[in-house]
């Protein structure tokens, strides 16, 4: 995989996302990764929404076959969902299923006026017709089979993205 | 089963399999129920109170013993999992009409049956029907128990350990008081078990001698036949419910004696630690083993103990179908 500097993809995703925000716009971040990214773009965006939060786990299309796994996180929307612009973040958008449950999960708060979605890295391989209109880096290979891309925090606040192979 | 030594309620994987009785579950599934549960508590202030996780899967609520809340808040959870939920009036149906307990498990799992919430007067009946189901190779069918007997509540127990934690956050610095019917409750079996479990140093019973059994003392537990003794600088009261039938019998002389001896008032409950919460598995019985003073007070968290009881319902079903 090419090198990748997170925190200037991050920086890019600000410039990004500034020109088409309205004092209206709400950003969720999705669990764990996407909740960083959300944080950081929230202060730096200086949105006055609160910042929500959601963990898609009990709306994982492989719950049949895998079940709960992990620590599911309380999902967090603190702001009325009807008619809202929302942004919704995470790290990686891969084969979009992650995405999908992310939208099922919202809806049952609410009607929003619109969804937009702000990621890090398309790595490709769609499986779901899904697109970000927020897109901070293209990768132009596909990544190993079975292997998993996630963004990383230090204390210091500095993202770093790590390739897993599983 | 191939391994009988392996715990009943874990598959070979070592996950929840069924849910019979909190005593022998290990530490980390019961801390993963309690985690689990976090989550699903905020479920109930959506506008959508629902999740797809058991979508196309029936529950059927088996209960041979009358319990209108224990049955109701299953009945909430699985809806809230998106369940279909078919309740059995078990005490009006083929029973009556002489049918085998596991002639019934059969017949429902003829009917595409998915759970079992199970609750029953004769301890064990819950275990006999997850043995069958695995005797006949039916491992995706998963059984709850919903109070057998005077064996196990392991919901009730959860629940109130959810609560606990939810006030108190670590076990490990706790002393609990379990006052009341301890003989006949299976709620206080799985209080003790998850108490235990869970690292709390120090478990008393406070009771009268004919309402302990007679082995109480291996339980692990402190015993105490006098409430200022037994509530001395606790930091959680779990009342029991003294069961009316049990007056008829020569176990208690008259419920305002055992009011005056066992009952929770305020009076009682200034000598435990001025942050102490109480509580209660319900139905309450006001003025027999507690006070309304108290029952309506600021140490008691009955009402909580309701609403996250749904949560904790919610998240051992989750498992278990996802296992």
């Amino acid at each position: 995989m090419e090198q990748l500097d997170a925190n200037l993809l991050a920086r890019h995703l600000v410039d990004l996302i500034r020109p088409t925000l309205t004092p209206d716009t709400a950003l969720v971040g999705i669990h764990t990764g996407g909740v960083w990214l959300a944080q950081y773009l929230h202060r730096e965006l200086g949105i006055t929404q609160p910042l929500g939060t959601i963990d898609v786990a009990f709306y994982r299309d492989d719950y049949g076959s895998r079940g709960l796994h992990g620590k599911p996180q309380r999902s967090d929307i603190p702001f009325d969902v009807e008619g809202r612009s929302i942004i919704l973040v995470d790290d990686v958008l891969y084969t979009g299923r992650t995405t999908r449950a992310a939208l099922n999960e919202l809806f049952d708060y609410g009607r929003p006026a619109r969804i937009d979605l702000a990621v890090l890295v398309d790595r490709g391989e769609r499986e779901l017709p899904i697109g970000a209109r927020y897109c901070a880096h293209t990768l132009s290979h596909p990544l190993p089979a079975g292997s998993s891309l996630a963004l990383s925090q230090d204390e210091a606040g500095l993202f770093s993205l790590r390739l897993l192979h599983e | 089963m191939n391994n009988p030594a392996r715990n009943p309620q874990l598959n070979a994987d070592g996950e929840l399999q069924h849910l019979l009785t909190l005593d022998g579950l290990p530490k980390n599934i019961l801390n993963q129920i309690l985690d689990t549960a976090e989550p699903f508590t905020e479920v109930a202030e959506r506008e959508i109170k629902k999740l797809p996780l058991l979508r196309g899967k029936s529950v059927f609520n088996l209960f041979f013993e009358n319990s209108t809340r224990t049955r109701t808040t299953f009945e909430i959870a699985a809806k809230r999992l998106s369940a279909d939920v078919i309740n059995l009036n078990v005490a009006t149906s083929s029973t009556n009409k002489g049918e085998t307990l596991l002639d019934t498990v059969d017949n429902l799992c003829a009917m595409q049956a998915d759970m079992f919430v199970v609750r029953h007067a004769t301890s064990g009946a819950p275990y006999l029907i997850a043995q069958h189901l695995q005797a006949t190779g039916r491992h995706h069918i998963h059984v709850v128990n919903a109070g057998d007997g005077r064996h196990a509540h392991p919901t009730q127990g959860l629940l109130d350990m959810y609560t606990i934690r939810h006030y108190k956050r670590d076990f490990t610095n706790l002393t609990v008081a379990i006052v009341g019917d301890v003989l006949h409750s299976r709620v206080a079996r799985s209080e003790i078990a998850a108490l235990t479990t869970l690292g709390v140093p120090e478990v008393r019973v406070i009771a009268p001698k004919t309402l302990l059994p007679s082995d109480i003392e291996r339980m692990g537990v402190r015993v105490f036949h006098d409430m200022k003794e037994g509530l001395r600088g606790v930091d959680v009261v779990m009342m029991l419910r003294l069961q009316n039938e049990r007056m008829q019998g020569a176990l208690l002389p008259s419920s305002q004696e055992y009011y005056k001896i066992f009952g929770l008032t305020e009076e009682k409950l200034a000598v435990a630690k001025p942050d102490a919460i109480v509580l209660h598995p319900g139905p309450m019985n006001r003025g027999v083993e507690i006070d309304s003073a108290v029952a309506d007070g600021k140490s008691a968290v009955i009402l909580p103990q309701v609403t996250f009881g749904i949560a904790v319902r919610m998240a051992v079903m989750s498992m278990l179908a996802g296992s």
